[in-house]
C-alpha cells in the first residue's frame, strides 16, 4: 500500500498498544495532574531558570535579564566580557522565536551564529523588540534573558542538519516516562519540528541509546541528508539527563511534564525550557503508547511516598528498558531480548 | 457521588428539556414543521328577519366555552344595532337592540373555531332530578321500560344508550313504542328522553350542536342529549345511541331554549354557514394560547417583538453550531483557527450563501495573508499589526463590494456582514501556523476551518431546526446535556486512528 494512503486503525488496536489519543491527554494527563497555577512557572523561562537553580539543577548560566529599555546600554557594556558568545531569548517566547545567538566577537561587533557580524544598534533593536513583547504570547511586554551559549557536544553533528538536536523527556507524576531526541534535517530548516521533516528518535530509558525511529510517520534508520545510521547512539550522561528530567517535577509539581535537553560539550545535559502540554508525537518516535507506562507509574505509586529524584530515574531506567537498544544488530527479536541480562 | 454528578445533571437536563418539548407538542399542540397549517372552522350564524318598523331586541344564543373546540376569534356585523353580550347558564346571549329597523334585516354572528382535542372536564352532579307526573298509560309503559333497560345495563352512560336504542329500534306494540309518535324528529325523540330518564331520576339536557361541513351554506342545527354520570355530562346521539361528539360535531348552545328570539320582527329564521380554514399553525397556536388561561404561552419566544424574534431565530443557532464544533474538533478531530471562528462564519454564509460565501471568504483571507507577509517585514509589534490588518480586510471587503456591484453580482455585498475582526484574528493565526508549522499546517488548517464553518452552515441554515430550536427553546437544554456528555469523551479522535494507523510499520512489537 503506498505511504501517502490514509491507512485506518481499528481503535482497540490502539489501544493495546496503548496510544495515547489528544482527548485522553487533555483530561487525563493534563486536567488531573497540571494544576493551572504552576503553569507560570514553566511558561516564564525565567521563573524555570531560578527555580531550577535554586534546586541544584543544570541549566545554560544566566548571564543578565533586561526589563526595561534603560538597563540596554548597561547590559551592552558587560557582553563584551563573554567571549564565547551569549543568548538572547523572550522570557515568554514560543516555538523558538526571538532568539538571537552570539557566539563570539569580531573587534568590538558581535558576530551570529552562522558567520554574520552585527552592529550594536542592531543588538539592541533585538532587545527593544522583545522587551515590547514582539515574540511573546499574546503580545505581552516581556523580559530579555541574557544567557550562556550552549556549546553543543559534537557527536550528533553527523546526524543533526545545521540546528540543534534536543532531547525531549514526558516526565509523569516525577517518573521519567519515554523520551526521543529530536535531530534537524535539511527538510525541517534546521528546525527539530517533527511536522516540518525533522527526525523523531526514540531512546531507551534504560542504556540512553537511541532506538531508531520515525521521519513523516514512517520508520526511519538514518539520518536522511549524511545516510548515517541514528540507531545505537549513546547519549552522554545520559544517568544525569534522568535525574535532571526527574528533578523538574519538584521545581514545577507539574505531574504531566515535557523536559527539553540539550548536551552541553563541558557540562553535560542542561534544562533548555519545560513544557506543560508535551504532544504525542513521542509515542510516534518511539514506536510505542505511553499508556502502558503511566499506568506502571500509577501502580507503582500505590500506598508509596514520592522517592527522591534520583531513586525515580533509577527506578523508571530499570522498569522502562528497551533490552533492544543494547543489541542493535538484532533488533526485536525474543532470543535478543532474553539473552539480554537483566 | 461525584462519579454520577455529571451523568445526573445530563440526565436531568435532557429530561427537563425533552419534558417541556412533549409538552408543548402533545398539549398545546405546537407544530413541529416551520409551515405546518392548522385546520380553522368558520362558522356563521345568520339572522334574517322582517322589521315591523318599532323597537326590536334580538337575541341569539352564542357559545360560550365549547367542549373539544375553543373560539379563536369572533366577530358581530350588525350596522345600526346596539350589541351586548351576556352570559346566560353556559351559554351566551347575543343582544342586538335597534330602534327604528325597516324591511328585512340581517344580522351575522360569525367565530373562528380550533379542535383543541377532546375535552373530558367535570362538571358538578346537579343531583337527582323530579319524576315527571306521567298519566295512564305512560306511567306504566315508562316504569315497566326503565325496569328492563336497568336490567340490562352497568352503569347511567350504558343506560342512557340501552334506552336510546331501544327507542330507536322499538317493535310494535313493545313498552317503548308507546314512546314514539308519527311526526319524531330529533329534537322530539331528545324530549322524551330526558323525561324517561327523569322518571330514573337521571338527570340530562339538551344540547344544540352542528356538524361541521366545508362549504355548506345551510347547516341544520342537532340536538344532542347529555347525561350526567354524577360526574360529567356524556353526550349521546339521542337517534343513534352513540356516546360522544365525533370529531365535527360542535356543541353550540345547551338548554331547550331556542336560539333565537326576536320582538317585534317576522319570518325570523336563523341559518349556519360553515367554511373550512387553514391558517398557520404558529399563528393559531399563539391565539389559541390567548384563550388558554395558562400562563405558558407568555413566556415564549413567540411573544417577543418582531426584530428580537428574527434575532433570538440566528442566536438560538449558535450553541447548535458550537455543539457541532466540538464534535467535529473532539471527536472527528479537525483542526480549525480559532475555537468558535467557524461558527461566526457559518452565520455570515446564511447571508452570502454557501458557494458565494466560500468563494468571497477564500478570496479575502488570501489577500488579507499577503498584506499580512507584507507587515511582517516592517517588525510591528501584535496589537498595531492586527489594527492594521483589520483596516486592509476592511477596505478589502469594500473594494470587493464595489467591483462586484459593478460587474452585477449583487451576493457579494452581502460581504459587509462578515464579521471582519474574525476574518482578521483568522488572517493572523494562519500567518503564524504558516511561519511556525509551514504552509502545509496552514493551509490544512484553513479548510479545515472553512469545512466545519460549511458543516456548521448546513445545520445552522436549516428551516427545520431553526423553526424547532426557536419555537421550542428548551431543545436548548437538550443542546446543553449532549455537549456535556462530549466533554467527557476521552477516546481517540478519528483523524488519531489515520495518525497513528500510519505508523503501525514502526510499532514496536507489543509483547
Amino acid at each position: 500500500m503506498p505511504a501517502w494512503l490514509p491507512r485506518f486503525v481499528r481503535p482497540k488496536l490502539l489501544k493495546e498498544q496503548g496510544i495515547v489519543g489528544m482527548n485522553a491527554r487533555n483530561a487525563r494527563y493534563i486536567a488531573a495532574w497540571n494544576a493551572r497555577r504552576f503553569y507560570p512557572r514553566v511558561d516564564d523561562k525565567l521563573q524555570t531558570k531560578q527555580l531550577a537553580l535554586d534546586a541544584g539543577l543544570s541549566v545554560p548560566d544566566l548571564y543578565g535579564v533586561v526589563r526595561t529599555l534603560r538597563q540596554i546600554r548597561d547590559v551592552r557594556k558587560q557582553l563584551r566580557n563573554y567571549e564565547d558568545g551569549f543568548v538572547i531569548k523572550p522570557a515568554h517566547g514560543a516555538a523558538g522565536d526571538g532568539i538571537l545567538v552570539i557566539d563570539g566577537w569580531r573587534g568590538d561587533r558581535p558576530r551570529r551564529a552562522g558567520g554574520r557580524a552585527m552592529e550594536l544598534s542592531e543588538l539592541d533593536d533585538h532587545i527593544a523588540n522583545v522587551l515590547s513583547g514582539m515574540y511573546s504570547l499574546g503580545g505581552r511586554p516581556d523580559a530579555a534573558m541574557i544567557e550562556q551559549r550552549v556549546r553543543f557536544s559534537s557527536i550528533f553533528d553527523e546526524v543533526s542538519h545545521q540546528g540543534v538536536p534536543d532531547i525531549r523527556t514526558v516526565v509523569y507524576r516525577g517518573y521519567p516516562v519515554m523520551a526521543m531526541m529530536r535531530l534537524p534535517t535539511q527538510d525541517s530548516d534546521g528546525k527539530a519540528n517533527l511536522h516540518q521533516g525533522a527526525v523523531g528518535t526514540g531512546i531507551d530509558l534504560g542504556s540512553g541509546r537511541t532506538i531508531g525511529g520515525v521521519r513523516y510517520n514512517r520508520p526511519c534508520r538514518e539520518h536522511p541528508d549524511s545516510e548515517k545510521s541514528i540507531v545505537g547512539l549513546q547519549i552522554p550522561g545520559w544517568d544525569q539527563l534522568m535525574e535532571l528530567a526527574a528533578g523538574c517535577f519538584e521545581l514545577s509539581e507539574l505531574g504531566y511534564l515535557g523536559v527539553d535537553v540539550v548536551i552541553d560539550a563541558d557540562r553535560g545535559p542542561l534544562i533548555l525550557e519545560l513544557n506543560a502540554r508535551p504532544g504525542l508525537a513521542i509515542q510516534i518516535a518511539n514506536g510505542e503508547g505511553l499508556d502502558h507506562r503511566i499506568l506502571a507509574v500509577d501502580a507503582h505509586m500505590v500506598a508509596r511516598d514520592i522517592e527522591p529524584a534520583a531513586e525515580r530515574a533509577r527506578w523508571s531506567a530499570e522498569v522502562f528498558a528497551r533490552p533492544e537498544a543494547t543489541h542493535p544488530t538484532e533488533p526485536d527479536t525474543e532470543t535478543s531480548r532474553a539473552a539480554e541480562p537483566a | 457521588m461525584k462519579r454520577f454528578h455529571l451523568p445526573i445533571l445530563i440526565v436531568l437536563l435532557s429530561t427537563i428539556g425533552l419534558g417541556v418539548f412533549a409538552y408543548k407538542v402533545s398539549a398545546l399542540g405546537m407544530p413541529l414543521q416551520p409551515d405546518a397549517t392548522a385546520e380553522t372552522w368558520q362558522v356563521e350564524a345568520r339572522v334574517r328577519f322582517q322589521a315591523t318598523g318599532e323597537a326590536t331586541t334580538v337575541q341569539l344564543r352564542i357559545p360560550h366555552r365549547l367542549p373539544n373546540f375553543s373560539i379563536l376569534d369572533e366577530g358581530f356585523v350588525s350596522r345600526g344595532y346596539g350589541l351586548n353580550t351576556v352570559l346566560q347558564a353556559e351559554d351566551r346571549l347575543a343582544q342586538w337592540t335597534t330602534r327604528q329597523p325597516r324591511g328585512e334585516q340581517v344580522l351575522y354572528y360569525r367565530a373562528t373555531l380550533y379542535r383543541d382535542g377532546d375535552d373530558r372536564s367535570e362538571s358538578d352532579y346537579p343531583g337527582p332530578v323530579a319524576v315527571p307526573d306521567w298519566s295512564e298509560p305512560f306511567r306504566s309503559a315508562a316504569e315497566a321500560l326503565i325496569d328492563d333497560v336497568r336490567g340490562r345495563s352497568s352503569d347511567i352512560r350504558s343506560f342512557a344508550s340501552v334506552l336510546v336504542n331501544d327507542l330507536a329500534n322499538a317493535a310494535p306494540a313493545s313498552n317503548a313504542a308507546v314512546f314514539i309518535e308519527s311526526d319524531d324528529n330529533r329534537a322530539r325523540r331528545a324530549e322524551t328522553l330526558i323525561e324517561l330518564l327523569a322518571t330514573a331520576r337521571i338527570p340530562a339536557r339538551q344540547v344544540t350542536a352542528l356538524r361541521l361541513v366545508d362549504g355548506r351554506r345551510d347547516i341544520e342545527p342537532q340536538t344532542w342529549l347529555e347525561v350526567h354520570n354524577t360526574r360529567r355530562w356524556v353526550p349521546i346521539d339521542p337517534e343513534s345511541g352513540e356516546i360522544e361528539y365525533p370529531a365535527d360535531v360542535v356543541v353550540w348552545s345547551h338548554g331547550d331554549a331556542p336560539l333565537l328570539e326576536i320582538s317585534n320582527g317576522e319570518n325570523a329564521e336563523v341559518r349556519f354557514a360553515v367554511a373550512r380554514g387553514v391558517q398557520d399553525a404558529l399563528a393559531t397556536i399563539q391565539r389559541f394560547g390567548d384563550t388558554l388561561d395558562s400562563r405558558f404561552l407568555d413566556f415564549s419566544t413567540l411573544n417577543l417583538p418582531l426584530g428580537t424574534q428574527n434575532t433570538y431565530r440566528v442566536l438560538l443557532m449558535v450553541p447548535l453550531g458550537a455543539m457541532i464544533i466540538v464534535f467535529l474538533r473532539n471527536v472527528i478531530g479537525v483542526q480549525t483557527f480559532g475555537t468558535f471562528m467557524p461558527v461566526l462564519i457559518a452565520l455570515s454564509f446564511r447571508e452570502t450563501q454557501l458557494l458565494a460565501g466560500i468563494i468571497l471568504f477564500t478570496l479575502i483571507v488570501s489577500l488579507g495573508l499577503v498584506v499580512r507577509f507584507y507587515l511582517e517585514h516592517l517588525r510591528l509589534l501584535l496589537v498595531p499589526r492586527l489594527a492594521a490588518v483589520v483596516s486592509v480586510v476592511i477596505m478589502l471587503m469594500l473594494g470587493i463590494s464595489i467591483l462586484s456591484h459593478q460587474l452585477g453580482f449583487e451576493r457579494a455585498l452581502a460581504l459587509s456582514l462578515f464579521p471582519m475582526v474574525i476574518l482578521a484574528m483568522t488572517i493572523e493565526r494562519m500567518s503564524v501556523v504558516w511561519e511556525e508549522h509551514g504552509p502545509a499546517d496552514a493551509i490544512t488548517q484553513g479548510i479545515g476551518s472553512l469545512a466545519v464553518a460549511a458543516a456548521a452552515y448546513g445545520l445552522m441554515a436549516n428551516r427545520q431546526l431553526e423553526h424547532l430550536l426557536f419555537v421550542f427553546p428548551e431543545l436548548l437544554l437538550v443542546l446543553l446535556a449532549v455537549t456535556l456528555l462530549l466533554g467527557r469523551y476521552t477516546g481517540y479522535r478519528l483523524t488519531e486512528l489515520f495518525r497513528f494507523g500510519r505508523i503501525q510499520d514502526a510499532m514496536r512489537r507489543t509483547d
